[in-house]
C-alpha cells in the first residue's frame, strides 16, 4: 500500500488527534499512522468509561477528513518525506508494508513507563501500571484479584483508582517518592491536574486503598508467576500476597523515531521551537515527547503542531499562552517524582536487566557506556531494541543510547524487500 | 447456530475459550491460565508494557510466531500457541 499525505501524522493519543483535527481544518490531506487496533493512545484507550475530554475529541477526529491507519507501525524513515509501516496485526494481508509519503511530518509518538529491576521482576503477572491497566481494558477479568500497585508518578493513582473501581482488591499504592516532596508537588499544582490528582486520591479513599510514600517494592516472589511482593520503607520490610504487581516508575518519552529523524534531543527530550518544530525541517513534535506534562499539555502541543504545519500559523500563536502554563506542570512533576537514588541498589547480581536477552546486572557493571554493554553482552540488542533496558540502565549507570538503526522494531522480511528498505540506510551510520 | 457478535471463540493451546468481542489476544492467554513465552534462559514470561513496547507478550496465532499478542484482537477461530 502506498498513501501520500499533505500532512502525516504518528501516533493517534491525545496530541496527534489533536494535530490532525487542527490540521484537517486548513482543507490540506491529513493522514494519522498508529501502531494500535483504535485511536486514543495509552491515556484514552478504550475499554473504560471514557472523560469528557477524550470524548469530544474523539468526536472532533470522526468528524475530520483524516485517513485513519491504525495497526499500522512505522519502522523506517529511509529518506526526508518517507515512512516505512508495516500492519502490526496479522500478516494476512497481501500487502502487510506501506510507503507513507509527506510534505510536514508530526511526531506524536507518546510515551512508555519506566521498568526498572529488582528481584522478580521477571515473573509472570508482574506488570507496568499502565500495563496491568491496558490488559484489564482489553478484557482481562480484575474482580476479586489482589493487585499491589507500586512505583511513582501520578499514574499509579489513576491506575489503582480505576482497577479498584472494576472490582480488584487494591492492597495498596507504594509511591517511592517521600511524602515531604509530594506534599510540595500538591501546592504546586493547579488547574486540570490539581483536580484530577485530587479525584483519584479521593477515589481511593473512599475505597478504603492505602497509599504509602517513600516505600517501594524490593522483590516479587513466586513460583512460576506472582505470589507476593516484599516492599520497604526506610530499614522496614513486610511480604504482601498478591496476585498482580502493577509497578511503574513514572514515564519516558518514545523517541526512537525522532532520533532516526535526527531530531536534537536535549535533557532526554525533543527540542521544539515555539510552533513545535523540531531541529529537522518539516519535522514537528508534540506531546510526551517534549516532555512528561499529561493530556492537557499534548493536546495544546498537538493544536499547535496541527496549525502550524498546515499553515494557520496566527492561530498557533494564540495557543501559546495556554502552552506556557501547562509547561509548567513538566517542571512541577520532575522535580515530584525524581527517583531515589536507593533504587539502584535493588538489584542483585543475578537479576536480568535486558529481558529479551536475559543479561543479568553482574555482566553489565564491568562495562563503561551502552554501546560496550551492547557489544559484550547483547544487552538491548534483542526485539525490544533496548525499550525497556535502555531507561533501566540510563538510571543504573548513566548510559546514554547514542544512536538508533532501522528497521525500529522487528519487521517482516516480506516487509523490508518490499519498501526497499535493505537498501537504503543513510541513518545507520553505526556500526551499532 | 448463528455465532453471537458480543462474543468470540478461539482455542489456545488447543483448549476452546469464548470472549467478549474486543479483548485482546494477551488478555486470552492470561485467562486462559497460560503465560505468552519462555525467554532464552528458559524463564516463563507474561506481559509486560501492555503497549506493543517490551515484546515479552509474544505468542504464535495461527501459525505465525513472534505476534504481540497486546496489540491483537482475539478473532473467531483464531488458534494462539504458547510455548
Amino acid at each position: 500500500m502506498n498513501a501520500r499525505f499533505h500532512i502525516l501524522i504518528v501516533g493517534a493519543g491525545p496530541a496527534g488527534i489533536a494535530a490532525a483535527v487542527r490540521a484537517s481544518e486548513s482543507g490540506a490531506s491529513v493522514g494519522i499512522v498508529d501502531d494500535n487496533p483504535a485511536p486514543g493512545g495509552q491515556i484514552w484507550r478504550r475499554g473504560a468509561p471514557q472523560l469528557t475530554t477524550a470524548r469530544r475529541w474523539f468526536r472532533r477526529l470522526e468528524a475530520a477528513t483524516v485517513e485513519r491507519l491504525q495497526g499500522w507501525r512505522v519502522f523506517d524513515a529511509p529518506e526526508p518525506g518517507l515512512l516505512l509501516a508495516e500492519r502490526s496485526g496479522l500478516a494476512s494481508e497481501a500487502a502487510p508494508c506501506a510507503e507513507l509519503r509527506y510534505d510536514k511530518l508530526i511526531l506524536a509518538t507518546g510515551a512508555r513507563e519506566r521498568f526498572l529491576p529488582f528481584p522478580g521482576w521477571t515473573l509472570p503477572n508482574v506488570m507496568g501500571a499502565g500495563g496491568l491497566d491496558a490488559l484489564v481494558r482489553g478484557g482481562l477479568p480484575i474482580e476479586g484479584k489482589r493487585v499491589l500497585v507500586a512505583g511513582s508518578g501520578p499514574l499509579l493513582l489513576a491506575v489503582a483508582a480505576e482497577l479498584a473501581e472494576r472490582g480488584a482488591h487494591v492492597v495498596g499504592v507504594f509511591e517511592q517518592a517521600p511524602l515531604s516532596r509530594l506534599l510540595s508537588f500538591g501546592l504546586h499544582l493547579s488547574g486540570q491536574p490539581a483536580k484530577l490528582i485530587q479525584g483519584f486520591r479521593l477515589r481511593l479513599a473512599t475505597r478504603g486503598v492505602p497509599i504509602s510514600t517513600g516505600c517501594w517494592p524490593v522483590a516479587a516472589h513466586g513460583a512460576g508467576k506472582l505470589e507476593a511482593v516484599t516492599v520497604r520503607r526506610g530499614t522496614r520490610q513486610w511480604q504482601i500476597p498478591c496476585d498482580y504487581l502493577a509497578c511503574g516508575f513514572h514515564l519516558v518519552p518514545n523517541l526512537e523515531l525522532p532520533m532516526l529523524l535526527g531530531c536534537r534531543i536535549e535533557n532526554g527530550f525533543v527540542m521544539t521551537n515555539d510552533f513545535q518544530s523540531t531541529s529537522t525541517s518539516n519535522v514537528y513534535c508534540a506531546g510526551e515527547p517534549t516532555g512528561i506534562g499529561g493530556v492537557e499539555r499534548a493536546l495544546i502541543e498537538g493544536e499547535i503542531a496541527g496549525l502550524a504545519a498546515s499553515g494557520q500559523v496566527d492561530a498557533a500563536r494564540n495557543l501559546r499562552r495556554t502552552h506556557r502554563a501547562t509547561n509548567k506542570f513538566v517542571r512541577v512533576l520532575q522535580q515530584a517524582f525524581a527517583l531515589d537514588p536507593r533504587l539502584r541498589e535493588l538489584p542483585q547480581p543475578d537479576t536480568l536487566v535486558c529481558r529479551c536477552e536475559d543479561v543479568p546486572i553482574a555482566a553489565l557493571r564491568e562495562h563503561r557506556s551502552w554501546r560496550d554493554a551492547k557489544l559484550l553482552t547483547r544487552c538491548g540488542m534483542g526485539p525490544c531494541q533496548g525499550r525497556i533496558c535502555g531507561a533501566a540502565t540510563a538510571f543504573l549507570f548513566g548510559w546514554t543510547q547514542d544512536s538508533v538503526r532501522p528497521p525500529l522494531l522487528p519487521a517482516r522480511i516480506a516487509s523490508l524487500s518490499a519498501c526497499g528498505a535493505a537498501q537504503s540506510n543513510p541513518h545507520g551510520k553505526d556500526a551499532l | 447456530m448463528p455465532e453471537r457478535t458480543s462474543s468470540v471463540a478461539l482455542t489456545v493451546n488447543g483448549a476452546p475459550l469464548r470472549v467478549p468481542r474486543g479483548t485482546t489476544v494477551a488478555a486470552a492467554v492470561l485467562m486462559a491460565g497460560s503465560h505468552a513465552r519462555t525467554s532464552i534462559t528458559g524463564e516463563p514470561r507474561g506481559p509486560l508494557c501492555g503497549m506493543g513496547i517490551c515484546f515479552e507478550c509474544r505468542v504464535t496465532i495461527n501459525g505465525l510466531p513472534h505476534q504481540k499478542s497486546c496489540q491483537i484482537l482475539c478473532e473467531s477461530r483464531m488458534d494462539v500457541q504458547t510455548p
